[in-house]
């Protein structure tokens, strides 16, 4: 083994564009690769959790995780390469704030199995078999990883170091932290890697946000012929710009889409759907209730919406459903 | 949560008896011996009275003794007490901002029962105290400068006074009145309570004293249309509607009104409340002030058709003072601070049909028979019916619109006094037999119960009970061309049925047509009951919630012409004060946005309800004006990247305080 140092790559409960972000770094991962020795990375490497649990604690300089944690498979993997790792970076959105995977958050985890397994208008299930941790099978124990009641994010398992945002991270803001790693210049732990302001600043559409938005309608983007020029919400399209932090240099607005907010809050929000639902709810151009309601019935998925990639770590985190 | 950081955080925690107020429910030694073991805190003591001095004494012996450098008072509401123990820390040499109050008193022991639970809500309230006081920071007062002129904002008694007296301490004093002249309800009074001294002649040299006055502009016959900025420096714009008489060359001569195309008066005289006839061109009564003629628009033919003989013109012609073409002018003013003083209207009685008010003539309210007794009235004292008859037996009908679940719930405070002295004067002008119906006599003030007590040996009859109807329906013949009394004598437990030739409906009293306009405007708050709401019922009946903007005389609530003089003054001497300091102290509680976290996304600037958020063009950032805010925390909570902060609410603060209050003991 070289004396270059290592660097890990591993995933949790996320959908895999995480890993292709990485790749996403195109000729500069060959860079990356020349700097550092990647000693797991099991979307990529033939690297076994035995291979990991050799390893001495702490030799790993850096482990970036992606996806949230739902399983105690999953719980495990954090709590290892947290031992195994000098520094942990929660990689993309669901690591960082729950993410897509967090919304589950709103059932509870009978209504979610009994869903999948047998009211799911493709289950054929007749004699409701639901996947058992334990199972005897032809005289072997086989087991499979425990369905924790809710999905966190990675800091609410083990300590985190820094975060990486987005859904997924953009590849720049990936060879920003490599590099930071390598030269050492790192910023006080627990800080997210980009910048802390919101969206508006730096949006190529700031200007046309007028000072009161005066909402009437709430539209949803595939109804809409939407103005590329134009603030989103001064269209009535619920973006969530003012209440997400930048740093993806405007990708989807650039691409004539809203924010939805992938890249969590700013560092002084601990609740991200709060504060732009107070931001738009003020906004909302109408005093009678019937009104109001009107307007609102607008947003059809509240939760989906301003909670898409923060539920888990939001002030409620989840429903109760007991 | 940073405990290591701030580990200089040496916090005394003070538990207070209030007497028996919150000992008697609340185990302050459990509280004080639990708050000793929070961390952080280095010093838990319990006191019979926090708020005495040896109390106060006790906190500052801490500071200096045991370096205590956070403070957390259990005890009353900080409305009342947070003044006086933020005043302790800082004579200790603390900045005064690192005290905490917890209300254990109206929060805690005057609200439960039960010893035990009471005992375990102080302590969580405590413990949230603690874990905030740890995060306070010095804060510094700031002080805005105060103009010292002052807007008195109505003309009745309450305006006059509070406007000489302002006037009389050297400052100068906008005196504005929507009528044509000063003098308010108080000038349509006759005599007043106990005394029986004429109004007009107590109140008209107060009038031409403002008139004269050097230090008072008044303008009447206007109102005020918009008030902006805040207490030290308000901006308000006056309209001042067209009179189509130049103020400054008028002299009062009358000789217009003489001279006018209607030779007999035809219009409703305002002042006389329709019992007399005016002429489109009409001076509201002889003492008006300014003496200054008005001209009716709706009723001149000039105005209204420009086809008019204008031999009003002609006779005015050496003076040139009658301008048919005025228009209504705005002049724009800054005052330090604005005394509200903008009246009340009376019931009107057709909301309660059993009376008969303006179906039977003879029905009439209290201020009409203000007027009928008057000797410059209408009928020049004269008590006459609508129907020419001097009446022989005369009922006045207590509580008309006040003490009423279907009206207006509270007392009208003056209806029993006035009613006294108005059966007085229709005895004494009339010889009739007077009956009062009422509810309850209240006669409390000085005199007044002694007024009662002459007014009962004079023979007035006093029948306890609310009438049910006034009818003209007439079941015998001593009942015939009368008005009948249906009414429960209670003392007697009788039904009784009084003829009466004329009945006196003793109307309460209500809030302005318009007081929620002005309480908008003006940016203060209302009670229940539609007066304006003051900033205490008994320690600040004068200042409101809005700093600089002080209310008098019965906008606030009913009450009589004395207490509405003191209270005029009390308004002025707090203005006054205000002027004089020539600066006030602002609570440091305000909200800030933090420049570089500022995205520009302009989600605040709307919704400042003090118009105290501008948005920066050239920065592309939100500012908050500290003068304007009042420290609301909307824009806080609306800031969707957190970029606004705000001071004694930062969200560590608040978050380990919702934190602490939700801890298990």
């Amino acid at each position: 083994m070289s004396d270059k140092p290592k660097i890990a790559f591993y995933w949790c409960a996320s959908c895999g564009g995480c890993e292709e972000s990485i790749v996403d770094l195109a000729e500069d991962i060959l860079e990356v690769a020349q700097a550092v020795d990647i000693v797991f990375w099991p979307v990529a490497m033939d690297v076994k959790r035995r291979d990991v649990e050799a390893m001495p604690d702490g030799s790993i300089l850096a482990t970036m995780v992606n996806g949230s944690i739902r399983t105690s498979e999953q719980e495990e993997m954090a709590y290892l390469l947290r031992r195994k790792s000098q520094i942990l970076i929660a990689y993309g959105s669901c690591a960082h704030t729950g993410g897509v995977p967090s919304l589950a958050n709103q059932f509870s985890r009978e209504q979610i199995l009994r869903y999948v397994y047998e009211e799911a208008p493709t289950v054929v299930n007749e004699e409701k078999v639901r996947p058992q941790p334990r199972h005897g099978h032809n005289g072997t124990a086989v087991t499979l990883p425990e369905f924790r009641a809710l999905v966190r994010s990675l800091d609410q398992v083990v300590e985190v170091d820094y975060y990486l945002p987005g859904c997924p991270p953009t590849p720049k803001l990936l060879k920003q932290a490599v590099l930071a790693l390598l030269s050492g210049e790192l910023p006080p732990k627990g800080t997210v890697l980009a910048p802390d302001t919101a969206q508006c600043d730096g949006c190529p559409r700031r200007d046309t946000k007028p000072t009161d938005l005066k909402i009437n309608e709430f539209k949803r983007p595939h109804w809409t012929q939407i103005d590329p020029n134009t603030c989103f919400l001064a269209q009535g399209i619920v973006c969530m710009g003012p209440a997400t932090r930048s740093g993806c240099e405007a990708q989807c607005i650039k691409g004539n889409m809203p924010c939805t907010g992938c890249f969590g809050p700013t560092s002084r929000v601990r609740d991200q759907g709060a504060k732009i639902l107070s931001a738009l709810a003020s906004s909302v151009n109408a005093r009678e209730p019937e009104d109001i309601e009107k307007i609102l019935d607008g947003i059809p998925d509240p939760v989906g919406t301003f909670y898409r990639y923060s539920l888990a770590k939001s002030l409620l985190r989840a429903k109760v459903t007991r | 949560m940073s405990e290591k950081k701030n580990g200089q955080v040496r916090i005394g925690v003070y538990i207070c008896h209030c007497g028996a107020n919150i000992a008697d429910t609340v185990d302050v030694k459990a509280v004080a011996e639990y708050a000793a073991t929070l961390p952080g805190v280095v010093i838990a003591r319990d006191y019979k009275y926090m708020c005495s001095d040896p109390g106060q004494e006790l906190i500052q012996q801490d500071i200096e003794e045991h370096q205590i450098n956070r403070v957390v008072v259990a005890a009353c509401s900080p409305s009342l007490h947070e003044h006086t123990f933020r005043g302790a820390a800082e004579r200790a040499g603390l900045n005064p901002f690192f005290v905490q109050m917890v209300n254990i008193r109206e929060h805690d022991s005057w609200v439960h029962t039960e010893r035990e639970a009471a005992t375990v809500k102080a302590k969580d309230l405590v413990r949230a105290a603690v874990q905030r006081v740890y995060f306070h920071k010095p804060l510094e007062k700031r002080r805005v400068p105060i103009h010292p002129e002052v807007l008195v904002v109505g003309g009745g008694i309450a305006g006059i006074h509070a406007a000489l007296t302002v006037a009389n301490s050297g400052k100068k004093v906008y005196l504005v009145e929507r009528e044509a002249t000063i003098g308010g309800h108080m000038a349509q009074y006759d005599k007043t309570f106990p005394t029986l001294d004429c109004a007009a002649c107590i109140l008209t040299p107060k009038m031409s004293a403002v008139k004269a006055h050097p230090n008072i502009v008044l303008w009447t016959y206007s109102e005020v249309v918009s008030v902006d900025g805040s207490v030290g420096d308000y901006k308000v714009v006056v309209k001042r509607k067209p009179r189509y008489i130049r103020e400054d060359l008028c002299v009062g001569c009358l000789q217009c009104i003489d001279a006018c195309v209607f030779k007999e008066p035809k219009f409703d005289d305002e002042f006389n409340l329709g019992l007399s006839k005016r002429k489109p061109i009409y001076i509201p009564f002889p003492q008006a002030t300014p003496k200054v003629v008005v001209i009716d628009p709706e009723a001149c033919i000039q105005l209204r058709t420009g086809k008019c003989k204008r031999s009003c013109l002609e006779a005015c012609v050496e003076r040139g003072a009658i301008d048919f073409e005025q228009k209504e002018t705005y002049e724009e003013i800054h005052v330090g601070s604005i005394i509200i003083a903008t009246g009340f209207k009376t019931f009107d009685p057709r909301r309660l049909p059993q009376y008969g008010y303006g179906r039977y003539p003879n029905v009439y309210t209290t201020l009409e028979v203000e007027r009928l007794v008057n000797a410059s009235g209408p009928t020049s004292g004269q008590v006459i019916t609508r129907d020419g008859r001097v009446p022989k037996s005369v009922g006045i009908i207590l509580c008309v619109g006040s003490r009423d679940e279907n009206t207006n719930r509270w007392c009208s405070r003056v209806c029993c006094m006035t009613s006294l002295k108005l059966a007085h004067l229709i005895k004494e002008h009339t010889g009739a037999e007077v009956y009062i119906f009422y509810i309850d006599m209240r006669a409390a003030g000085k005199g007044y119960e002694e007024f009662y007590q002459r007014v009962l040996n004079e023979g007035v009859h006093f029948v306890r009970g609310r009438v049910a109807e006034i009818t003209d329906w007439a079941l015998d013949p001593s009942e015939e061309g009368k008005l009948v009394a249906r009414v429960e004598d209670t003392n007697t437990g009788f039904v009784r049925r009084i003829p009466l030739d004329m009945v006196v409906l003793a109307v309460g009293l209500e809030p302005q047509f318009d007081a929620h306009e002005v309480q908008r405007m003006f940016g203060i708050s209302c009670s229940l009951d539609g007066f304006f709401l003051e900033k205490h019922p008994k320690l600040a009946p004068a200042p409101t919630y809005t700093d600089g903007i002080f209310i008098a005389g019965l906008c606030h609530g009913p009450k009589d012409i004395p207490d509405t003089v003191m209270q005029a003054g009390y308004a002025a001497a707090e203005a006054i004060a205000l002027a004089d300091t020539g600066y006030f102290e602002l609570e440091p509680n305000t909200a800030y946005v933090v420049e570089e976290e500022c995205s520009g996304c302009k989600s605040c600037v709307p919704l400042c309800p003090y118009q105290a958020i501008t948005f920066k063009e050239d920065k592309q950032k939100a500012f908050i004006n500290e003068v304007l805010c009042k420290g609301c925390g909307t824009c806080v909570a609306a800031c969707p990247s957190g970029s606004i902060r705000q001071n004694l609410f930062e969200d560590e603060e608040i978050f380990s305080e919702i934190e602490g209050v939700l801890a298990y003991a």
